[in-house]
């Protein structure tokens, strides 16, 4: 699967506005310098996945999970952001957690046809579960 | 804390603002990783966002500029250079150098090298801050 060289880039909005939140008020960004920026953090998550498959390697894994990202952070001295990164996940979790019996409350409510579908979707890859959890999450994140 | 609850309402307060879906692209375009976790890659997105404010904060902190309303390109390549832990970026913020000290390192070099051919040192020319 061919990307295009845009995809690897992230979105330029979001990171001006995580940058100028972090700065104080009234300091400026060049646009060379947000371009900058967006370019280090596409290096960041090559660099941090790529440290987490080693850990994952290492546990005989061929999945990357929670624990294999956090080691990553450590060893690529971000240790700053293990207790941030944790707390986080606490409330993505139960957020997913909240949702997953949303979705199931859902699909009690409706047809019996729909019901088997569902429990069809289940059945698939932890892939394409998460690619429908992710639209689910885009969704989310666009209101 | 105030900012968790702020972002049950939606807008800027959220959880995560980097798209899921564009960081799994950039993670899967490395061929050694077979499949990631959704909790892992919450956590690489979570984990930028974090990155990217540490490397503009520290830079501005940090950088040599003389401007202290802004932070520029040369804030983050100093930050590159002279921070340990930022260094594996250090290929992709190089430092710029005006093309006059390009040229001048390029003749030392050539003096240094006793190098004959001119023609290279021509096409180099066209080279402006790196």
């Amino acid at each position: 699967m061919a990307e295009r060289p845009e995809d690897l880039n992230l979105p330029n909005a979001v990171i001006t506005r995580i940058v100028k939140e972090a700065l104080p008020d009234g300091v400026n960004i060049s646009k060379e310098a947000r371009s900058a920026i967006s370019r280090a953090a596409s290096v960041f998550v090559l660099y941090a996945t790529s440290c987490a498959n080693n850990f994952a390697v290492k546990g005989k894994r061929k999945t990357l999970n929670a624990s294999d990202v956090l080691s990553a952070m450590e060893e690529m001295e971000f240790q700053r952001f293990v207790a941030p990164l944790k707390e986080s996940l606490e409330v993505y979790r139960r957020e997913q957690k909240g949702k997953k019996e949303a979705r199931k409350d859902k699909d009690k409510k409706t047809d019996s046809e729909e019901q088997d579908k569902s429990r069809e979707d289940e059945n698939d890859d932890d892939d394409e579960r998460m690619e429908e959890e992710e639209q689910n999450d885009e969704e989310e994140l666009d209101n | 804390e105030g900012k968790m609850a702020a972002r049950l309402s939606g807008g800027e307060n959220r959880l995560v603002s980097l798209p899921l879906s564009r960081i799994r692209v950039i993670m899967k375009s490395s061929p050694e990783v077979s499949s990631i976790n959704q909790d892992a890659l919450f956590l690489t997105a979570k984990a930028t966002e974090l990155f990217v404010q540490y490397l503009a904060t520290y830079s501005y902190k940090h950088g040599r500029g003389k401007e202290k309303n802004a932070l520029t390109y040369s804030d983050l390549s100093h930050t590159a250079e002279e921070c340990e832990t930022f260094q594996f970026l250090a290929d992709i913020l190089p430092k710029k150098i005006l093309a006059s000290k390009y040229l001048k390192m390029l003749q030392k070099e050539k003096q240094d090298g006793e190098l004959g051919e001119d023609d290279e040192d021509e096409e180099d020319e066209d080279e402006d801050e790196t």
